[in-house]
């Protein structure tokens, strides 16, 4: 039944495919991971304060990016963050900012309301005694959280932490709405310039799967070697 | 050393320390003794603010606690204290746990940081674990290394809330032997515990409480001989039946 299909288009896009296309689904994913974590903690932090405007902010935050389509994100950063970089710089044009530089900062910013509401759940999974024993020994807040919550808290969250990059992984795919060649929009330019909708299309399909079965796989192994012995 | 004056406390309507007084002076161990619930947890962890308090005073060496102008940090880094549940760092091997206050809280080096740990883990017998973490250690070795990291800073009192009440019975001995060598050096100490034999051998007072009050507050002889409170005779006569 494949006999009217040219699996070779494969072949021939492969180097555009992989060294263009996955190269920056992966930089995007780990870039967005990274800040994303880090901005994200920063908010949980903030949530769990008890400081009421930094509670407010923090649950704002999260609530407004958990409540808006991705899509619609990407779309709204694209345009957006060029008249806020002139607004900012008091420039007279918009500020070129570039499609990858504006989709990381979508992302990160996006992803940080979910990796905030992995880390609230990690740092109140750290007991309070701790809490108390640090700071008992005469550690203030920020020595508290650096050296006993947070490293627990990560300790804890690894596996979601995970998971949660690889659903991103498959997100940074709606950057095709910038006409960007990511992995997902290489293929489908191949695919469309050479008539191979069916052949690419299956192809990155099985390209996502194997990439996102093998990491959450290895995920399962991690999570029982890293588990704090109790 | 700790002075305590009049404090009170509420948790809502509710009040669990009512107008407690009470000193305990530079190399005296004070017992804390009481039923569940009668507040000596709370008490002791006034003492290190651990646990706010809305009323009354508490100085130690002269410094006061509640005073907003308190370096609260550090006034804890200089008072030990031990946990009911040990409250080690579970992801720190015991040497870390021993050192990283000493570098992080008292800036000192690595090295220095490392000397006092490991004398002080050899102190109370447990030198051929530095390298393994707490979960590798039974609930007495556990409570072992909780003191020495609490001695490495070398504190000016220490703090016990219940240190032996979560280890099996053969557990406890090895604990209070690592206290009553302590005390025999003039640690000044404040002791919340239900180990009667402790407090019969060790202790200078004995300060009972009951429902936030402190009912009595005697020389240990005289606690054990004739307690003068009823509630206090009630007390001594269930805990020393068994």
């Amino acid at each position: 039944m494949f006999s009217d299909f040219d699996f070779n288009v494969i072949y021939r896009s492969l180097s555009y495919l992989f060294l263009d296309g996955m190269t920056f689904t992966i930089t995007l994913t780990v870039l967005a991971t990274l800040i994303g974590v880090t901005w994200g903690t920063a908010l949980a932090l903030m949530r769990l304060s008890g400081f009421p405007p930094l509670v407010l902010f923090a649950a704002g935050y999260v609530n407004l990016m958990r409540s808006v389509p991705l899509v619609l994100m990407i779309f709204w950063f694209y345009f957006l963050v060029p008249y806020i970089g002139q607004w900012i710089t008091g420039s007279a044009n918009p500020m070129r900012i570039g499609a990858f530089a504006s989709s990381l900062i979508t992302f990160a910013l996006f992803e940080a309301a979910f990796f905030s509401e992995i880390m609230r759940a990690g740092i109140q999974s750290v007991s309070r005694g701790q809490t108390a024993a640090a700071q008992a020994l005469g550690m203030n807040y920020p020595r508290t959280m650096a050296y006993v919550v947070l490293p627990q808290a990560f300790r804890n969250m690894v596996p979601v932490l995970l998971t949660q990059t690889i659903i991103l992984f498959q997100d940074t795919s709606l950057v095709y709405v910038l006409s960007i060649p990511d992995f997902l929009g290489a293929a489908s330019k191949v695919a469309q310039r050479d008539g191979r909708l069916v052949e690419m299309y299956l192809f990155a399909a099985v390209v996502y799967f194997l990439i996102s079965f093998a990491a959450s796989t290895a995920v399962r192994r991690l999570n029982r070697r890293i588990a704090i012995i109790r | 050393m700790i002075e305590m004056d009049n404090v009170s406390k509420w948790y809502g309507p509710v009040q669990v320390l009512k107008n407690c007084t009470l000193n305990v002076s530079k190399g005296e161990v004070v017992v804390v003794c009481g039923p569940s619930g009668s507040g000596k947890s709370t008490l002791i962890k006034t003492v290190n603010a651990l646990e706010p308090f809305q009323q009354g005073q508490i100085t130690v060496a002269g410094i006061s606690v509640k005073d907003k102008k308190t370096d609260l940090a550090k006034l804890r880094a200089r008072i030990g204290m031990v946990f009911q549940h040990f409250e080690l760092f579970p992801h720190l091997s015991v040497k870390r746990n021993l050192t990283i206050a000493q570098i992080k809280v008292l800036g000192r080096s690595e090295d220095e940081a490392m000397k006092k740990g490991l004398a002080l883990l050899d102190r109370v017998g447990l030198s051929a674990h530095a390298n393994k973490y707490p979960g590798e250690l039974s609930g007495g070795q556990q409570q072992r290394v909780a003191i020495a990291r609490a001695l490495a800073m070398d504190p000016i009192a220490m703090l016990f809330d219940e240190p032996t009440s979560a280890l099996d019975p053969e557990m406890i001995k090895e604990v209070l032997d690592v206290m009553v060598a302590l005390a025999s050096e003039g640690m000044t100490m404040m002791v919340v515990t239900h180990e009667m034999g402790f407090a019969r051998e060790v202790a200078k007072r004995v300060v009972f409480m009951d429902r936030g009050e402190i009912v009595e507050d005697a020389q240990t002889v005289d606690f054990f001989g004739k307690p003068r409170s009823e509630r206090a005779q009630t007390f001594l006569s269930k805990i020393l039946a068994h």
